[in-house]
């Protein structure tokens, strides 16, 4: 051992005996001093040897016996003014990485005390003095020496957590440096000094390495501190890196060398807070092309995976796929793989809509980021992709599904075919077929510009005092064409045509070119006959009245003319057609109830209908069988015109002067008295039997019997999911309709029983129907012949519903399924009422 | 409850065709009037008639170049000197000739590029201020403009239907026309003092198409004559719907007031297609 080692090795030792054991003040003092001198200011040019020494073998254990030594009696011992320099000195001037480790095992070690209040303070103090940022880079230099791996390891852990640590042991006492909101932030920054420094050194000629800050960024990123720290380093490296060609490559390695298992995060951080595809690639580099994970989460995981993203973050991260050449074999792949996932019929069925939704946007804006010449190479595979994504969509019973695609296919084959072989698809534009087509244009470089991240709460606020500005300015140019209203008008005041009397005007009616028919069999000929639109207008405006008030003549033709009524084409183009239409039906089903569902329930599964008759059939059975569980109306205006004759008595009774005084002091002593316990002043409704009682098996039965022997060759209802989440809706209208009817226990287990078989059906229509179904068959039949004539079918029912209630990609489906589920609990607690 | 409108003071049958334009001649005992009928589409003529004391005979047959839907428009420009307006040649032309010379004054060509269409009517007017005469011309494409002939220049253009105009009368006095298209729509329209054409007021009716209107000479009200069977009546000022006026079975095609000194003596006559003329009194208290 060379002679100052061991000179330095018995000052300390002393130092350390004395500190311990002596009692007196100026000695602790002196032997303090002594020390102090070993550790020069941290600028300092060359140490000297015996300084190095102590800070390599000595400081650590001398921090130690520093920290041991703390208490009320012996800090009293230290001159009160002094006190600072001398004890805060040896932690916050020694080698940072040292100091950092000795106080936060000794804050973590004790209990709560004096002592331990002292090390959080310098621990702060720490913090505040920027001496992590030191720490960090001594880590740095010191790379190449090959005992430091577990100590960085010990150091990554405890810098990554230390709000952690310090939460968990200082519970309420904790400072505000050390929640995540302020420490991670200050992490960044301190990231960034070391940065700098690291630009210096590079700049100087020297070598460097990141691999500490990259390891450090990546474990506070898998915490989950993501935001926290980027949000910081993020707008510093992106004004740094615009014109600095080596801080680019500063950024590049400092994410190149983020351990893989961190690199998700660190990525999908820089990809979220990057203004712009142009900054995303100063700030990524080609990490896409070089690491694998990376490239997994840019161009997999951020697109089909993940679907919360916003619209910027996605058109920076394929504008940075696409923006150099290397990567711009990246982005065409990805497009085929999102046109791929876009047109799987099954991934249509299976992932909810904001995902389908997602990734239509992610391909509209890849297509506005192609080159032309990269659409003609791969022309032929994307039309396919086009052509079997639109055949999916468009079969898709969710007109949202319809929609997308249509939006989709027309971006794609606008970018596709130049030339007048585009796509044109009817739809009504609303905010989110707006906003896909505003995608297809690609977004100006310009736009990204966003304001430093600091100055983006003073940026939004002058914008709004804009907007208000704007807006003010708009509700005086919005005034001023009132007050020139109000000008002609107080002008036109004396030159108006009032001197001039209106004759009645009421006749001034639509000229009607030909006659309405007065009978119901003349309406019978001129639908089955006529070729004047005008006249079948006509016709169809009267037939639900005149069936309606000649029931006995209608009940003679009735089967007849919902024949009629059915097969009856929209040749014309008259408007209202079909609501037209389907009030004639419905009335006459009404009228003549059994003969009439007997045709239409036959009907339903006859034969050479087209699908739409089929439905319309459906709904004129539904609404039949809604008017006719509901009150009579004739009754009901039986009732209003009674009303009304009161009415005209009292209004008459005001022309007879005796009356009127009367009437007055009656009202008077009314508004004046109080009355308890007043009943209704109204009279309750009249009790009517219910008309869809007697009628509703003939409504029901049929429809639900032979929907597994159809006569037709092609089998509508499993080819056309429609047809059959139409079908199993129908009979749920029909059975909520039949609530408090006898049979309705007998519906209720056919239709149980009916939608067993298609619970897990493919599509969602079918499956939200189902659901309706169940709600329907538990709200309308009686609970407890539910529970006593079905009890097991309600338990599997139970089960059902709440793997759909968890399991099912369709929201719709899990919010029914909650319902049906909650109807089923308050099943269970009448049960326990009745038996209790 | 209003009341209900009027029938007819007198209904004229047996013309045995229909009706397609009336004007009133009130003041025989001054003179000669010369009545015409725009025979465009038939021989494509306009006939001079004498019909003082009784007769009437054709005087003057003046061959026109067009085959159109355009009324020809008259002005008596001095005593004994008339000048004519009607459709010219070529497509959005219009000539105006002095009747008695039967000699084009000015022939009026809109812009190549202004795409109006044929001339649909015609309104040739003199206003107060100016001794120039003034031309109206509704065309085609839905859009009224106001000429100088003498100057042979479009001053002012005013898109205010969509569809070809039927009619439009002028009221010097107020500066302001009504034009009605075959859409269902009427507006009035008014010149300030640029000469440039405002749209000051549109009414929207029951029924499409105005086949003719006519503003009675006291400036209080209009007539329409409707596609729609019916004579429609406004008010002047506002445009306040006064009455309908059923009688017709056919579309009318022309109105006309007549100005008859005996103010309660005036009377407004419709024509039709079903071949009738009726005449209404209507709104000639004082």
């Amino acid at each position: 051992m060379e002679p100052e080692n061991l000179e330095v090795r018995c000052l300390v030792k002393q130092a350390i005996v004395t500190l311990s054991s002596s009692r007196d003040s100026a000695e602790i003092t002196r032997s303090l001093q002594s020390m102090k001198q070993y550790l020069g200011g941290p600028e300092s040019a060359a140490p000297s040897p015996k300084s190095e020494e102590f800070v390599n073998t000595h400081y650590s254990h001398f921090l130690r016996v520093l920290t041991s030594n703390l208490s009320a009696d012996w800090l009293l011992l230290l001159p009160i003014d002094q006190e600072k320099e001398l004890f805060d000195y040896f932690f916050l001037n020694g080698p940072p990485h040292q100091a950092y480790l000795v106080l936060l095992d000794t804050i973590t070690a004790t209990s709560p005390s004096l002592r331990q209040e002292r090390c959080v303070q310098i621990l702060e103090q720490f913090l505040r003095e920027g001496r992590m940022a030191q720490l960090i880079w001594e880590v740095c230099l010191k790379h190449t020496l090959p005992y430091t791996a577990s100590l960085r390891e010990t150091l990554l852990n405890k810098i990554s957590a230390l709000p952690d640590h310090m939460a968990n042991k200082l519970e309420k006492n904790n400072r505000a440096i050390f929640y995540p909101k302020d420490y991670y932030p200050l992490l960044g920054q301190e990231m960034l000094s070391v940065l700098e420094r690291t630009c210096e050194q590079l700049k100087g000629g020297m070598d460097c390495s990141l691999s500490f800050v990259s390891q450090l960024l990546g474990k506070v990123c898998i915490q989950g501190h993501t935001d926290a720290v980027l949000q910081t380093l993020v707008p510093r490296l992106t004004v740094l890196t615009q014109t600095d060609c080596i801080w680019q490559r500063i950024c590049w390695r400092l994410v190149e060398n983020v351990p893989e298992r961190w690199m998700e995060n660190v990525v999908s951080g820089l990809v979220r807070l990057a203004a712009g595809p142009e900054v995303l690639s100063r700030l990524l580099g080609s990490i896409v092309l070089k690491n694998k994970k990376a490239e997994f989460v840019l161009t997999h995981k951020f697109l089909l995976l993940q679907y919360q993203h916003k619209n910027s973050v996605l058109q920076s991260l394929l504008g940075y796929l696409a923006g150099e050449k290397s990567r711009g074999c990246l982005l065409i792949e990805v497009l085929k793989k999102l046109l791929e996932t876009w047109g799987n019929s099954s991934a249509l069925r299976h992932t909810p809509i904001e995902q389908q939704l997602y990734i239509s946007k992610a391909i509209i804006i890849s297509l506005a980021q192609l080159t032309n010449s990269q659409v003609q190479e791969h022309k032929a595979e994307l039309l396919s992709g086009m052509m079997t994504g639109m055949e999916c969509h468009l079969d898709s019973n969710l007109p949202r599904v319809r929609q997308l695609g249509m939006v989709v296919a027309e971006c794609l084959s606008a970018r596709l075919n130049s030339g007048d072989h585009r796509l044109k698809f009817q739809y009504a534009e609303d905010d989110e077929s707006r906003e896909l087509q505003s995608l297809s244009t690609p977004r100006p470089l310009s736009s990204w510009k966003a304001p430093p991240q600091q100055h983006r709460d003073g940026g939004s606020q002058v914008e709004s005092r804009q907007n208000a500005a704007e807006g003010r300015q708009n509700m005086a140019e919005s005034r001023q064409p009132v007050q020139r209203v109000q000008d002609t008008e107080s002008e036109s005041e004396l030159d108006s045509d009032d001197e001039l009397i209106p004759y009645d005007l009421s006749i001034d009616t639509e000229l009607q070119r030909s006659r309405a028919p007065v009978y119901i069999n003349d309406c019978v000929e001129v639908l089955m006959t006529s070729a004047d639109p005008e006249r079948i207008e006509i016709t169809l405006k009267v037939v639900e009245n005149l069936i309606r008030k000649n029931p006995t003549a209608s009940r003679e033709v009735s089967v007849q003319f919902a024949k009629i009524l059915l097969h009856l084409e929209d040749k014309f183009n008259i408007s209202g057609f079909v609501g037209l239409r389907q009030r004639g039906l419905v009335a006459i089903t009404v009228t003549d109830i059994i003969p009439v569902t007997q045709y239409l329930t036959s009907e339903f599964y006859a034969v050479n209908y087209s699908l739409s008759q089929r439905l319309d059939i459906l709904d004129v059975l539904a609404l039949a069988a809604q008017e006719l569980s509901q009150p009579d109306s004739s009754q009901r205006t039986a009732n209003e015109s009674t009303f009304t004759e009161l009415l005209r008595k009292g209004a008459s009774d005001l022309h007879d002067p005796s009356q009127q005084w009367k009437k007055i002091i009656k009202e008077r002593i009314e508004n004046k008295t109080r009355r308890f316990a007043k009943g209704t002043s109204r009279p309750e409704p009249k009790a009517v039997p219910n008309r869809l009682s007697s009628v509703a098996g003939h409504f029901f039965f049929p429809l639900i019997k032979n929907y597994d022997r159809p006569q037709t060759p092609f089998d509508f209802l499993a080819e056309q999911p429609l047809m059959m989440g139409r079908l199993i809706h129908t009979l749920a209208i029909l059975v909520y309709f039949s609530v408090n009817i006898p049979i309705a226990i007998h519906m209720g287990k056919a239709l149980l029983d009916f939608i067993w078989a298609v619970r897990y059906h493919r599509d969602v229509y079918v499956r939200q129907g189902t659901l309706f179904a169940v709600s329907s068959v538990l709200l309308s039949v009686p609970s407890h012949l539910l529970l006593t004539e079905v009890p097991d079918e309600l338990l599997e029912l139970r089960f059902w519903l709440a793997d759909v209630a968890e399991n099912d990609p369709d929201e719709g489906c899990r919010g029914s399924a909650l319902q049906s589920l909650l109807l089923l609990e308050n099943f269970k607690k009448k049960l326990g009422a009745i038996t209790e | 409850m209003a009341l209900r409108p009027p029938d007819p003071k007198f209904v004229l049958r047996g013309t045995g065709a229909s009706v397609n334009t009336l004007h009133f001649c009130c003041r025989d005992q001054e003179g000669c009037d010369p009545i015409l009928f725009s025979g465009q589409g038939r021989d494509a003529a306009v006939c001079t008639w004498d019909l003082s004391e009784g007769r009437n005979a054709v005087i003057d047959y003046i061959p026109l170049d067009s085959y159109g839907f355009c009324q020809c428009s008259l002005m008596q420009k001095d005593v004994g000197h008339y000048l004519l307006a009607s459709p010219g040649s070529t497509l959005s032309e219009v000539k105006i000739l002095d009747l008695l010379k039967k000699t084009p004054v000015w022939i009026l060509k809109p812009p190549a590029d202004a795409k109006l269409g044929m001339p649909m009517c015609l309104k040739l007017w003199q206003p107060l201020s100016c001794s120039r005469p003034l031309l109206l011309v509704g065309y085609e494409d839905g859009s009224v403009t106001l000429w100088d002939p003498s100057e042979k220049k479009m001053l002012s253009r005013l898109a205010c239907h969509n569809e070809p105009i039927m009619c439009l009368d002028f009221d010097p006095e107020k500066v302001k026309g009504i034009s009605g298209s075959s859409e269902k729509v009427l507006s009035s329209w008014g010149l300030d003092e640029q000469q440039n054409l405002k749209l000051q007021k549109t009414v929207t009716l029951v029924n499409a198409g105005i086949a003719d209107t006519c503003i009675r000479q006291d400036k209080k009200i209009l007539a329409t004559a409707g596609w729609d069977h019916q004579v429609r009546v406004f008010g002047w000022k506002k445009l306040k719907p006064l009455a309908i006026l059923p009688y017709h079975t056919a579309s009318v095609h022309c109105v006309s007031f007549s100005d008859h000194v005996v103010l309660s003596e005036r009377f407004m006559a419709a024509g039709s297609k079903d071949q009738r003329i009726s005449l209404w009194s209507l709104y000639n208290e004082p």
